[in-house]
């Protein structure tokens, strides 16, 4: 597929702080990216760079195979939807949407054509006589969209377009957006730092730290095979279980862990002895009946339980730390159990200590 | 009020009275609510009333002499002028320091070096007190010390800029200083009001190729509305009582070519004596502004319970 996207070694530097260094991305037509990440990281501050709104460093940005690193952002073939929707206010819907169309010189039947499809696709027609003060946070956004949408672009940008909304809309409108996605089928660079919305929006993510991608890859690959303990700790909530240990033979041995790792996937560089770190998901330990069947068997003490309806956290102690385990929202556990646990190596995650890269 | 089986006064079913919410804030706030009643509403008063007398000094009760005051005022030459003046003065005071402001304000904000540095200079002006500007802009304007001496010593020896000893010009050789002095401030309210816009917005408007005056026209402007209706009353509000502006720089002269009203009300309180007569002309100043506040207070807060 050819790239739509395409960003080479992109440095930026506010004054003497260097913000973005030596990026590359490849993004594939029609491909819904998101980049994840806490906040400072410079999420937005790339999304600019590829909107043409902040003037990059070094390096060199294409989209759709035009080298655009010093083109307007308004001849990129870019719309972008902010978290605080920059709407005109002193504009009706209508105005809002057609502002830019008009400005370009449109002729009025092309522009009231293209506001009537997008009106049509966002469902906002009732309200294009009415200025963006009449109007709820949800609808805002639409209508922001809407005004990305009339202009025919090639590539949407979204900076947390959600942020601004209380969990309802913005789950509401969250499966929205994967149906306009799927319908448009443009390119769309998403930036958030909510888990839930990269996992179940991306067809990659890409998680960022210091203006670095520390895992570009598909939700699935992110969360069952993260390439460095930043990303394994990041995704994830309750976040995954870390424990010290070493790889001696093909065994992770640790406190009182002591792992057979004859059904874990190694990276390329195999299996290598060491100081090692083991990282495994409370959801992906074994509790109740399955305990049985576990290739590896422990008991922990239960200190503490929560339970959140859906499910259950327990925290336990293991080797004398936080043990974070998610159990069906059914079980009954009470403080003081010796809670019998299950681990299955394969599904766990094994990094080097030294380089914090996965083994 | 509804009283339960218990006794108990149920406190909670009634809405409270209006009057009584918010209780120590309006005590804590009559004070100042008297004073305003006593010295605007009771002075006006005081005002309006005496100038339909015969009084000459303070403190005057006189003979009523109906509409006398007000013919004498509308038939005299100095009035008219003043008047016109006034509104020469003004109109342009107004469109050009609001324009000359917003322009400066526009400027600053396109993220320039040395904002701070510049700001100060330009806000100068109005840390002055009218005088002191009315009497540098005398200098500057005198042709044997200022700009025109400074032209002509370039060698351009034919040159002639001396507005405040020419009747016809000398009110504009005021309208400079005037607005030297108002456009600073305008500067940096307007500068405020544009700080306070989503920088998002502005954004946005670049995504879609929109050029930077007309962001500013169509979508800045507009946004800014508050801020245009705050500097307009301050504005007219200084416009209507200058005064120490000519006093310092004509004097009214020449003649009587740059007289305003206010100098008119001072002039015939303190200086002739006839305190009916100021005060038939302060109130016909009161009249001018009332007939230009109430329409705009009308659309300002009537308008907006129907929408
Ligand atoms: N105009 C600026 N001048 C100097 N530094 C800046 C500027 N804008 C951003 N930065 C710095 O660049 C870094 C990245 O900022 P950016 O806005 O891209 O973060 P972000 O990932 O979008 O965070 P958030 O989730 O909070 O929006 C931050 O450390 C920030 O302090
Ligand atoms: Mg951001």
């Amino acid at each position: 597929m050819a790239n739509s996207v395409e960003i080479k070694h992109l440095d930026l530097n506010f004054g003497a702080v260097n913000v973005l260094k030596d990026l590359n991305l490849e993004i594939a037509e029609g491909e819904f990216l998101v980049l994840l990440g806490s906040s400072g990281c410079g999420k937005s501050t790339l999304l600019n760079c590829i909107a043409g709104l902040l003037e990059v460093s070094d390096g060199q940005i294409f989209i759709k195979g035009n080298n655009v690193t010093w083109a307007e952002p308004s001849d990129r073939g870019i719309g972008m939807v902010f978290q605080s929707y920059a709407l005109y206010p002193q504009m009706t819907v209508r105005g809002n949407l057609s502002f830019g169309l008009k400005n370009a010189k449109f002729p009025k039947a092309e522009i009231e054509k293209r506001i009537a499809e997008a009106a049509d696709i966002l469902q906002i027609q009732p309200l294009l006589d009415r200025k963006p003060a009449a109007l709820s946070g949800g609808q805002r956004q639409r209508v922001a969209i809407g005004r990305a949408l009339v202009r025919d672009v090639d590539v949407f940008l979204f900076d947390e377009p959600l942020s601004n909304l209380d969990a309802k809309l913005r789950a509401d409108l969250r499966v929205e957006l994967k149906r306009l996605h799927n319908q448009l089928e443009n390119t769309m660079i998403y930036v958030t730092h909510d888990q839930v919305e990269a996992m179940t929006l991306a067809d990659r993510i890409a998680i960022m730290k210091g203006g670095k991608i520390m895992q570009l890859g598909s939700p699935d690959e992110i969360y069952n095979r993260p390439e460095n303990i930043y990303v394994a700790d990041f995704i994830g909530s309750p976040s995954m279980n870390f424990f010290d240990g070493e790889v001696v033979g093909n065994h992770f041995k640790g406190g009182d862990l002591d792992l057979p790792l004859d059904g874990y996937t190694f990276g390329p560089g195999g299996a290598v002895d060491g100081k090692a770190v083991i990282g495994i998901r409370p959801e992906h330990i074994i509790t109740g009946e399955l305990v049985a069947g576990a290739p590896v068997k422990l008991e922990v003490p239960v200190e503490l339980v929560e339970p959140m309806g859906s499910d259950t956290l327990v925290y336990g102690t293991l080797n004398g730390q936080a043990l974070r385990i998610r159990m069906d929202g059914q079980a009954r556990v009470s403080l003081g159990d010796s809670l019998p646990i299950g681990i299955d190596p394969s599904r766990a995650s094994l990094f080097d200590k030294a380089s914090e890269l996965r083994l | 009020m509804a009283v339960t089986d218990t006794g108990r006064m149920d406190v909670g079913a009634k809405r409270p009275s209006r009057l009584f919410k918010n209780m120590t804030a309006k005590i804590a706030a009559i004070p100042m609510i008297a004073t305003a009643l006593v010295v605007f509403i009771g002075c006006t008063a005081w005002t309006i009333y005496h100038s339909f007398t015969r009084s000459r000094l303070l403190p005057a009760p006189d003979k009523w002499t109906g509409l006398q005051n007000y013919d004498r005022l509308w038939s005299e030459n100095r009035w008219l002028v003043s008047i016109e003046n006034l509104a020469i003065f003004g109109s342009c005071s107004l469109v050009l320091s609001l324009v000359i402001g917003f322009i400066l304000a526009a400027l600053l904000d396109r993220k320039i070096r040395f904002e701070n540095t510049i700001r100060t200079i330009i806000l100068y002006p109005f840390a002055l007190s009218f005088v002191v500007t009315g009497l540098v802009w005398q200098w500057l304007l005198n042709p044997d010390l200022g700009l025109q001496n400074v032209v002509r010593s370039w060698g351009w020896e034919t040159f002639t800029f001396d507005p405040l000893n020419n009747a016809d010009i000398v009110i504009y050789g005021i309208l400079i200083a005037g607005i030297w002095q108002g456009s600073g401030f305008v500067m940096v309210l307007m500068l405020a009001g544009m700080r306070g816009i989503d920088e998002d917005v502005w954004k946005a408007s670049r995504v879609e190729g929109i050029p930077t005056w007309k962001t500013y026209i169509f979508i800045v402007i507009p946004m800014m509305r508050p801020v245009f209706v705050t500097a307009l009353v301050i504005i007219s509000a200084g416009i209507i009582k200058v005064y120490d502006l000519v006093v310092a720089q004509t004097s009214g002269g020449p003649g009587i070519a740059s007289e305003v009203p206010a100098k008119y009300v001072i002039d015939k309180m303190f200086g002739s004596q006839n305190l009916g007569l100021g005060f038939a002309a302060s109130t016909m100043m009161l009249l001018s502004v009332l007939v230009v506040l109430i329409p705009w207070a009308y659309l300002e807060f009537g308008g907006k319970k129907e929408r």
